[in-house]
């Protein structure tokens, strides 16, 4: 079934900040493996000249996470969450996220197409700081193997 | 110490990086980034679904790889972008060991006037690559 197009070109702003707290961003770190010391030692973050920790660059699908599946779960949507895999991604980094943000996230549906049997929904979800700053740009392509 | 711009050349190579990818892992980031997807801890599922076994996610080998470029700037601030496709999957067997991934990089591109580096990444599973046209932008002095 293919994907609702009447979401392509829309906002699908998440009503709740993503608190980015000094823990998550050491949990974060341990996951994927990588004791970089500005991840976990907060006198050396700020020897470095950062207010507190620094998140991993890749820590920024955890702060948009729960705005995408809001979006990616609505069932007018149409898509099949079962058969899901990640078809590429891209941040743009406009500032550093840091422990102690309060990140506002706002995705909006750039595409939705239908490749070799495949559903593609393609998203772009900004996120800013509490005055409306840029912070990141995430972009993401989710593929439904198999649906269209 | 952080690299200077001025002494990069198109090519050069940066320190390689290997590293093994387990099922608890995948369970650790599961929760670190709060994607529960059941493909990635779950061979009933995985399989289900036409996979050869657990894979692992995509977002754990980027920030795997990414590592590459982050262990040789220090400062993973002066990270301005990055970007990878996922055109194969990491299957990650249900033992010790796990899966191993072997990350190369070298020099792509210098962007003198923004004082850019772009630098591509490799990353390869069982002889094959994972990703593709992987690459990270970073601001160097």
């Amino acid at each position: 079934m293919a994907l609702n197009p009447e979401f392509v070109g829309k906002a699908f702003p998440y009503d709740e900040p993503f608190s980015v707290g000094v823990e998550k961003i050491r949990e974060f770190a341990r996951a994927i493996g990588d004791d970089n010391p500005l991840y976990r030692d907060r006198e050396a973050a700020r020897r470095a000249g950062y207010p507190d920790l620094v998140a991993p660059p890749t820590f920024a699908i955890a702060v948009i996470m729960k705005a995408q599946d809001k979006l990616l779960f609505d069932p007018r949507l149409g898509l099949n969450f079962d058969v899901v895999v990640h078809g590429d991604q891209r941040f743009v980094y406009h500032r550093p996220i840091v422990a102690g943000d309060e990140l506002s996230s706002t995705p909006y549906v750039d595409q939705v197409r239908v490749l070799g049997g495949n559903d593609l929904i393609s998203l772009r979800t900004e996120v800013t700081d509490p005055d409306g700053n840029p912070v990141c740009t995430a972009y993401g392509t989710l593929v439904a193997r198999g649906t269209a | 110490m952080t690299p200077v711009l001025a002494e990069l050349s198109v090519g050069d190579a940066l320190p390689p990086l290997t590293y093994r990818v387990t099922r608890k892992q995948l369970v650790q980031y599961a929760g670190a980034a709060g994607d529960f997807n059941a493909i990635h801890w779950n061979q009933r599922v995985a399989v289900d679904v036409g996979l050869p076994d657990v894979i692992a996610h995509g977002m754990f080998t980027m920030a795997s790889a990414l590592r590459i470029v982050t262990d040789w700037v220090g400062d993973p601030g002066l990270v301005k972008q990055t970007e990878v496709r996922f055109t194969r999957p990491v299957v990650v067997a249900d033992d010790d060991r796990g899966a191993e991934v072997e990350v190369s990089a070298v020099v792509g591109a210098i962007d003198g006037h923004a004082g850019t580096a772009r630098i591509d990444i490799t990353a390869k599973f069982n002889g094959q690559t994972v990703l593709g046209k992987a690459r990270a932008v970073v601001a160097l002095p």
